[in-house]
């Protein structure tokens, strides 16, 4: 099973966001933080949840409940944040928890259903399905430029 | 043999580094036998010290290679492909390299394919020159050269210790006149800078941490170390923004080249100098000045400098000068652009405005020449009525004006007919670190770069510097200038605050345009390291870029310009568009008055010039009394009388009621309007008179038709003893002051001024008609004339006067006041000069010019 498995299977950090179960691809997570010291900024974007300081570098947090069009319910706990970089630029994506790290199997990746929320359908990559729950493979990319003015303008 | 093998990979490095840029000016520049012997010297260094080390590879590559420089030498074209080939030659050289010094010997493998090249090369560039005669003379000097460079070889080899390092330090020597890319250097990607730059902010932040936790604990052991740690990090850091510098001299580099090409192309001969090439500054400031350098260098090549028979005919050295020179004061960098020959045509100049609708006759023909050379930096303009290759149409001076309006720079031209001209650009050093004021705005901080920062002022209710409000905007009067006001949480899409009266005023100027931003509180100045926006953000007009303070924090850095395109669109669109399509030219500023654009009684539009209302004010309509037949309100204290400008305004009852305050002393009375629309800056120019009392005609404002109100016509409605109040309390004869002025505005405007002040005007319309009524024998006190007048202007009238009247003190009226015609006045006789619409002044010059009369 080993020696075969190594081929498509592919490591997700797992995040709940909203209730919903979301992975990224392990390779694009630069580090899982704690957001503290955010200064929200003026005219930006709703997603935008701010920018904050992060040794050194100055990370745009990306509130992915609002990017995703997610219940924005009250989270219970710290709120943390997945590290992501793109062309250059350093990103936190809010989640309210990040789970463990799973390996699976791309063959099992299941098209998106057709009748998923557009906000959800243009960022997602598909849908595994595990016990008691699905998780929808996440595309950073995706959600970056989405509603950024980079990509639309 | 290790350090030495070291050694040799460095020196070798930079020698083939020099080499490559070298060898593209040559492909560019083949005459210059200077480069060719520069890279011909560094080859063959190369060559021997493999000689010398025994790198056999190496050694044959680089012969090959020298062996088709010795053919250009010698006179052959040096091809496209032939240079393409040596540059192959050398990038397999430092691949050698690489390994050697990865593994401390040659790699293995054959340059077979390459040496074969270069020697085909040889016969090539040769063959077809000899081949019609015979083959002995093209091979003759192949082995000449060969010759010569086995003596050169040899010469080399017979010291080889002192060969080696004297190559690489030729061109280090060069570097310090020449400012050219340094030999003793390294190449670090802008990248590694970047991250040692943050690694250094990092660092600055955990230290400030550490001296904080030890001012906590008095008698700490960890003070003097932590002492030593703070310095070494201050040194650190200025180390490594040092790293950012580059000599100004890069952004320099391509010009002999294009100034070459241009006196070829344009047939003149010019000298192009250099001073301060080594002067440093920012590698993103050095990007953005580079296209503005280089433009203004083929203007001056183009359009400044004259033929050589003209120059012949002017008496001038038949080759031109360009000298470019950059310096540092203070903060900036101090750059100037200057060549010696024919100027700037302000004729041409002139008439171009003229044609552009940038300014009229009459307005350009009071502006000196110095403003209107600036007409140059607005947008569009361009005075080479030929097209040339070399300048383009269209853009010009002014791409370069925005250039560098955008980095916080300034231009300025200097130009003598005849002599030449003069750009100096001042800008400053770096944009990764500015001085920046930080202020709180609906409970955020930000930054507001301190270059375009005027000065703060403090409002409060009731004071000095009261916010006062037109309809929905909101305006300081500052110095007596109204200063548009924006609140930063509003602009930054915040709710509007209710509190406007209080707060900071940050007086910001970009370009032209000053305005203030009001903000809530202000903290302190840092020196902040911009950092640019995510691409999230980056649409966002109001930021300029983000910062991590001191403390930790990241704030945003406001940006001046969109705060002012902001302005343009939420106080006054028009003022802001009239901005724009002046540009620089501020000598037509001075031409436009303020009005103040209302409505009263009917849809049309009134204006009142603003300076001669003191205050408007928005009462509650119920506080409104009825008195004797009249309006009145309790004002500060006294009964004010509310007068109409005419029957069919309505005095409200209730709501708030529109109200302009004119003030004198200590009366005031206040004209009911039905609504403030604007204020406006524009020429005042009464294109029709009127018989209404209370109008004094209608004029153009902002493209409407807008009459122009008498105020001086209402005074007395208020009043009755309006004008006559003041003479009986304060003297018991009234002072006659002579007015002349060619405009019925300002006649009419200014002779109720006046009689409010206690004079007794007479008004004439020019100076030919005053010296006729002086002729005739009246008495004056004192003589108001303005300076800018048809057929006889102010100071042949003061000259007029000298010569007859010669005790009639004389007060001149301008709107534009240089120090040129202040000392014309001065020598035509003027007692004083006052600025139009100063109000004050003028009462003051008066009262000081009649004292000085009763005195003597």
């Amino acid at each position: 099973m080993m020696e075969h498995a190594s081929q498509n299977l592919k490591e997700y950090v797992t995040a709940m966001i909203g209730g919903q179960l979301f992975g990224l691809a392990i390779l694009r997570v630069q580090d899982v933080f704690v957001p503290e010291r955010l200064t929200r900024v003026p005219l930006a974007p709703p997603e935008v949840a701010g920018v904050l300081n992060l040794r050194g570098r100055i990370v745009t947090l990306i509130d992915m409940r609002r990017s995703l069009g997610l219940e924005a319910d009250k989270v219970e706990g710290q709120p943390m944040a997945i590290g992501v970089e793109r062309a250059g630029e350093s990103y936190g994506l809010l989640i309210d928890s990040v789970g463990e790290v799973l390996k699976l199997d791309d063959a099992t990746r299941e098209p998106n259903p057709v009748n998923l929320d557009p906000r959800l359908a243009r960022v997602s990559l598909g849908i595994h399905r595990l016990e008691g729950q699905l998780l929808m493979v996440v595309d950073v990319d995706r959600v970056l430029a989405s509603g950024g003015t980079a990509m639309a303008a | 043999m290790d350090d030495l093998l070291r050694e040799f990979v460095t020196e070798t490095n930079e020698s083939l580094d020099v080499v490559d840029v070298e060898l593209v000016r040559f492909e560019q520049d083949p005459n210059n036998a200077k480069i060719l012997d520069n890279i011909f010297r560094l080859v063959h260094t190369i060559k021997g010290t493999c000689g010398f080390i025994g790198l056999p590879r190496l050694e044959a590559l680089a012969h090959a290679a020298e062996t088709l420089m010795g053919k250009f030498r010698d006179g052959l074209p040096a091809t496209r492909d032939a240079v393409t080939l040596i540059l192959a030659t050398i990038d397999r050289i430092k691949t050698i390299l690489d390994s050697l010094e990865k593994h401390q010997r040659e790699p293995d493998g054959s340059d077979a394919d390459l040496i074969a090249g270069l020697e085909r090369m040889v016969e090539a560039i040769t063959a077809p020159k000899g081949a019609p005669v015979v083959e002995a003379p093209p091979l003759a000097p192949a082995r000449d050269s060969e010759e010569e460079l086995e003596r050169a070889f040899r010469e080399t080899e017979a010291e080889p210790p002192l060969a080696k390092p004297a190559a690489p330090r030729e061109p280090a020597a060069a570097d310090e006149d020449g400012g050219k890319a340094a030999s003793q250097s390294i190449r670090v990607t802008v990248d590694t800078l970047e991250h040692l730059m943050t690694m250094v902010s990092e660092l600055v932040l955990t230290r400030n941490q550490l001296l904080e936790i030890v001012r906590r604990h008095e008698d700490s052991e960890f003070k003097t170390p932590l002492q030593r740690l703070s310095n070494v990090t201050a040194e650190l850091q200025e180390g490594v923004m040092k790293t950012r510098m580059q000599p100004i001299g890069n952004a320099w580099q391509k010009l002999p080249r294009i100034v070459r090409d241009l006196s070829n192309e344009l047939g003149k001969q010019i000298d192009l100098e250099m001073q301060g090439a080594e002067t440093e500054l920012d590698r993103q400031v050095l990007d953005l000045i580079k296209d503005p350098l280089t433009h203004m260098v083929r203007n001056s090549a183009d359009h400044g400098l004259e033929s050589p028979a003209e120059r012949r005919a002017a008496g001038k050295p038949e080759r031109g000068r360009i000298r470019l020179s950059a310096y540092h004061e203070g903060g900036h960098i101090i750059v100037q652009i200057a060549d010696d020959g024919r100027g700037l045509n302000t004729e041409r100049i002139k008439a171009k405005a003229i044609a552009q609708g940038l300014a009229t006759e009459a307005e350009i023909d009071k502006l000196t020449e110095a403003q209107i050379h600036k007409f140059i930096f607005v947008p569009g303009f361009s005075t080479a009525t030929k097209i040339t290759s070399v300048s383009g149409r269209g853009v010009g001076m002014d791409v370069v004006h925005n250039n560098i309006d955008q980095i916080g720079g300034t231009i300025d031209v200097k130009s003598v007919a005849g002599a030449g001209l003069m750009f100096t650009i001042k800008i400053p050093l770096t944009l990764a670190i500015v001085a920046a004021l930080i202020v709180e705005a609906g409970g955020e901080r930000f930054a507001i770069p301190q270059l375009s920062v005027v000065e703060l002022v403090r409002a409060r209710a009731g004071s000095e510097h009261r916010i006062e409000r037109i309809k929905d905007t909101t305006v300081l009067r500052l110095r007596d200038k109204l200063l548009p006001l924006a609140r930063l949480s509003a602009l930054l899409g915040g709710e509007r605050s209710a509190d406007i009266e209080n707060g900071f005023i940050v007086v910001t100027q970009v370009g032209s345009q000053t305005f203030g931003i009001v903000v809530d509180a202000v903290f302190h100045t840092e020196e902040i390291v911009v950092k640019p926006l995510s691409s999230k953000l980056r649409h966002i007009s109001m930021f300029s870029g983000n910062t991590i303070l001191g403390d930790g924090a990241v704030i945003m850095i406001i940006d001046p310009n969109g705060v002012a395109q902001a302005f343009g669109g939420t106080v006054t669109s028009q003022m802001t568009a009239a901005d724009k399509r002046k540009g620089g030219a501020t000598g037509v500023e001075e031409e436009k008055t303020s009005l103040l654009v209302f409505r009263a009684g009917s849809s049309q539009l009134k204006a009142v010039p603003l300076a001669l209302i003191t205050r408007l004010e928005e009462i509650d309509a119920r506080k409104i009394e009825l008195s004797n037949g009249r309006h009145m309100i309790q004002y500060r204290g006294q009964l004010m009388p509310l007068v109409t400008p005419s029957e069919t305004v309505r005095v409200k009852a209730e709501g708030a009621q529109p109200l302009l305050v004119f003030s004198d002393g200590s009366r005031s009375m206040a004209l009911v309007v039905d609504e403030i629309v604007d204020i406006v800056e524009d020429r005042l120019d009464i294109q029709v008179g009127s018989d209404n009392p209370g109008v004094l005609g209608s004029a153009v404002v902002k493209g409407q038709a807008t009459e122009i109100v008498d105020v001086g016509h209402f005074l007395p409605l208020a009043f009755a003893d309006w004008f006559r109040r003041k003479e009986q309390a304060q003297q018991a004869r009234p002072r006659a002051v002579l007015l002349v002025d060619d405009s019925p505005f300002f006649r009419n405007m200014l002779v109720p001024v006046l009689q409010a002040a206690g004079y007794e005007v007479t008004a004439c319309a020019s100076g030919q008609d005053a010296l006729a009524l002086l002729d005739d024998g009246a008495v004056f006190d004192v003589a108001v004339t303005d300076i800018e007048m048809p057929d006889m202007d102010g100071f042949a009238f003061a000259e007029a006067l000298r010569a007859k009247h010669a005790a009639l003190p004389v007060i001149a009226l301008s709107s534009v006041v240089s120090a040129e015609s202040v000392e014309r006045g001065r020598q035509v006789g003027f007692h004083d000069f006052v600025a139009k619409f100063d109000r004050q002044g003028l009462i003051a010059a008066l009262k000081e010019q009649t004292e000085i009369g009763e005195a003597a």
